[in-house]
């Protein structure tokens, strides 16, 4: 093919050609419904495809702001959207309201008819896959959360500030059931050879996002994955297929999923090796970091929240561990004085957003709302103290460093003041 | 512990084998290890085909740290000036370091600071992964659009803007993954095998925070 001229669409069509078939990923703006039979995708009727009551207006919001154009530069839309978690029910996020991180790249639109998976590199049988060849395989359905690394980053500025609400401080965390083949089952198929000890994924997206995951991880549970709470996978979850690495960091489970490589080390891609690495005040950079540690939050009462009086409410929010189970939640509802086990709202999934119960009847003084959960592997979530002393840096350091400062997993303190009004008080 | 002997009943798509192993703590972990690795036959008919050798090359386009995936071509910093002039100044700044976008060159001494610069020099660790993510990835809306020695010329063009090479050095296949990055031992774990040992990563339990 002409390189000069070619941008990816025609790279694929190109290499389409050149395999004789397909290749998944094209940007088709044909995309049409599988089956010709069924009603069409625009309907607003909602006894056709229901909607929310129009009194109901909870939405993401796009905060991560790291895609800001330049003088002369082009203009790149924030795709980082958080989820309202102050608006949050249970356990399972709708998948409307899924957190989006995209690096700055807008959805790719997948035809599933020409999307292909493919298995290769140090296997037996390389596998080439269609989505409904997929679907034929066993499948299971597992509930779990899915969370940015840099969840909670503790430097920017609308985190730090008083006014910040739960979906600012720890939006980029989200809960669906998802539901696929596990890759085991894969990797079995393709048979998978001695001397292979990494997994590398490659979506279809802009810039083919890779990421390189060890092979016990895609043999213990991750997932390849085409069902959202019932539903297929939304497009800017990575229609029509992801990876699902639960506990792990999100940017492990790679949407639009097109190719699996068995190989033995990591690849080294862009990100795992830049920006996704934790960069300490000593220099030293930690890479591949993996898993999300023990984190919850107080989701109601929250920053932004305001109680009408004193009397009885219900506290409640959201605990999750990429260690496994949620075991328990304690809450404080003096700043710290005193802790109390909260009521787990069951059920209790592994990997997955638990809901946390306390019942609180609040006097009308001053005071600071607090909750800090333990895993099944006995981790408790620390104070912002103990994690700058595991930093080796003071607390100042995470207010003041003009970096995203990932897997921040602190305590977070709500402020509830006399008139009511409830603020983010990290640093105070 | 007494050795037995042991039939490997729970892989029904490999041929029964008999092993003499040890019996621990461990044995579940070392049967279904056995079940992964000695997989000899599909167990699900006619599910998926084999993709053509053809089909592997056309999507395999990633490059590792030893580079053994390069592709012929050559380049070096001269040759991929005008071409960073014309595809990349316009994010990335027209000497590298500015940005707006992904600053390239330049953060040498701030990775201790409290203003960290993670540029190419400053902090990646291999000259594959420039090359890897030039063709896979650059420029935005053009993705795959540059040739081999268009690829080989900007990373020569990066590596030279950040003192690592010279202007004149050739950048190939050989030589690129030869590159040594200032920062490559910055990093904990620093060596590649240790990197799937919590341990080693220095994480509490599994998790590091």
């Amino acid at each position: 093919m002409n390189s000069k001229q070619s941008g990816r669409r025609r790279f694929l069509k190109g290499s389409a050609a050149l395999a004789g078939l397909a290749v998944g990923g094209i940007r088709s703006a044909s995309a049409q419904a599988l089956d010709s039979g069924t009603s069409g995708t625009g309907s607003q009727d909602p006894h056709v495809y229901g909607q929310r009551s129009r009194f109901e207006t909870s939405a993401r919001v796009g905060a991560l702001g790291v895609y800001e154009p330049g003088p002369n530069g082009p203009t790149r839309r924030d795709l980082g959207f958080r989820t309202p978690l102050q608006d949050s029910i249970g356990i399972i996020t709708p998948a409307p309201l899924h957190f989006i991180l995209s690096h700055g790249f807008e959805t790719v639109d997948v035809d599933p008819r020409q999307h292909r998976l493919l298995i290769h590199g140090l296997v037996d049988r390389p596998l080439m896959l269609t989505v409904e060849e997929l679907k034929r395989l066993p499948s299971v359905s597992r509930i779990h959360f899915l969370e940015c690394n840099a969840n909670g980053d503790p430097a920017r500025a609308v985190r730090r500030a008083p006014s910040a609400t739960v979906q600012q401080t720890h939006g980029l965390t989200s809960c669906s059931i998802w539901t696929g083949v596990p890759l085991a089952v894969l990797l079995r198929e393709a048979g998978v050879q001695k001397g292979a000890s990494w997994l590398i994924a490659e979506g279809a997206e802009q810039d083919f996002h890779t990421k390189s995951i060890p092979l016990a991880k895609g043999m213990d549970d991750v997932l390849v994955a085409w069902g959202q709470n019932g539903e297929p996978l939304r497009p800017e979850q990575g229609y029509p297929i992801r990876l699902i690495v639960p506990g792990w960091e999100g940017i492990n489970s790679v949407k639009f999923l097109r190719r699996i490589k068995l190989a033995d080390q990591p690849t080294m891609g862009m990100r795992e090796i830049s920006k996704y690495s934790s960069l300490r005040l000593d220099g030293k950079g930690r890479w591949f970091q993996f898993e999300m540690g023990p984190k919850s939050v107080i989701t109601r009462p929250s920053g932004g929240q305001r109680l009408p009086g004193r009397g009885f409410y219900e506290i409640t929010g959201l605990a999750w561990s990429g260690g496994g189970a949620i075991r328990r939640v304690e809450v404080s509802t003096d700043g710290g004085l005193t802790w109390k086990d909260a009521q787990l709202d069951g059920p209790v999934h592994p990997k997955a957003h638990t809901r946390f119960g306390f019942p609180w009847t609040w006097n009308g003084e001053e005071t600071v709302l607090l909750s800090r959960c333990t895993d099944e592997r006995g981790e408790v979530q620390p104070t912002i103290a103990e994690l700058a002393t595991f930093w080796r840096v003071n607390v100042d350091y995470f207010r003041s460093v003009a970096m995203i400062v990932g897997h921040f997993n602190a305590i977070q303190p709500w402020k509830v003041i006399r008139d009511g009004s409830v603020e983010n008080a990290l640093y105070s | 512990m007494a050795p037995v002997t042991a039939r490997l009943k729970s892989c029904p798509e490999g041929p029964p084998k008999r092993l003499t192993i040890v019996l621990n703590l461990f044995m579940p972990v070392i049967l279904l290890a056995a079940c992964a690795a000695r997989a000899q036959m599909p167990t699900y008919s006619n599910v998926g085909r084999t993709p053509t050798a053809e089909e592997i090359r056309a999507w395999d386009f990633a490059i590792g740290v030893d580079g053994k995936e390069l592709p012929p071509g050559k380049g070096t910093a001269k040759d991929g000036a005008p071409i960073y002039a014309r595809k990349c100044a316009r994010c990335h700044g027209a000497t590298g370091e500015e940005g707006p976008l992904m600053r390239l060159v330049g953060g040498k001494g701030t990775l201790t600071s409290m203003t960290p610069l993670r540029t190419v020099g400053s902090y990646w660790a291999f000259a594959t992964t420039v090359w890897d993510y030039i063709n896979r990835a650059m420029p935005p809306d053009e993705e795959r659009s540059f040739t081999a020695d268009e690829v080989y010329a900007l990373t020569a063009f990066l590596l030279y803007r950040n003192g690592i090479i010279a202007e004149s050095d050739v950048m190939d296949a050989k030589t690129l993954p030869k590159v040594q990055m200032p920062n490559r031992n910055g990093f904990i774990p620093q060596r590649i095998e240790e990197i799937p040992d919590a341990r080693k990563r220095g994480c509490r339990l599994g998790h590091c925070p």
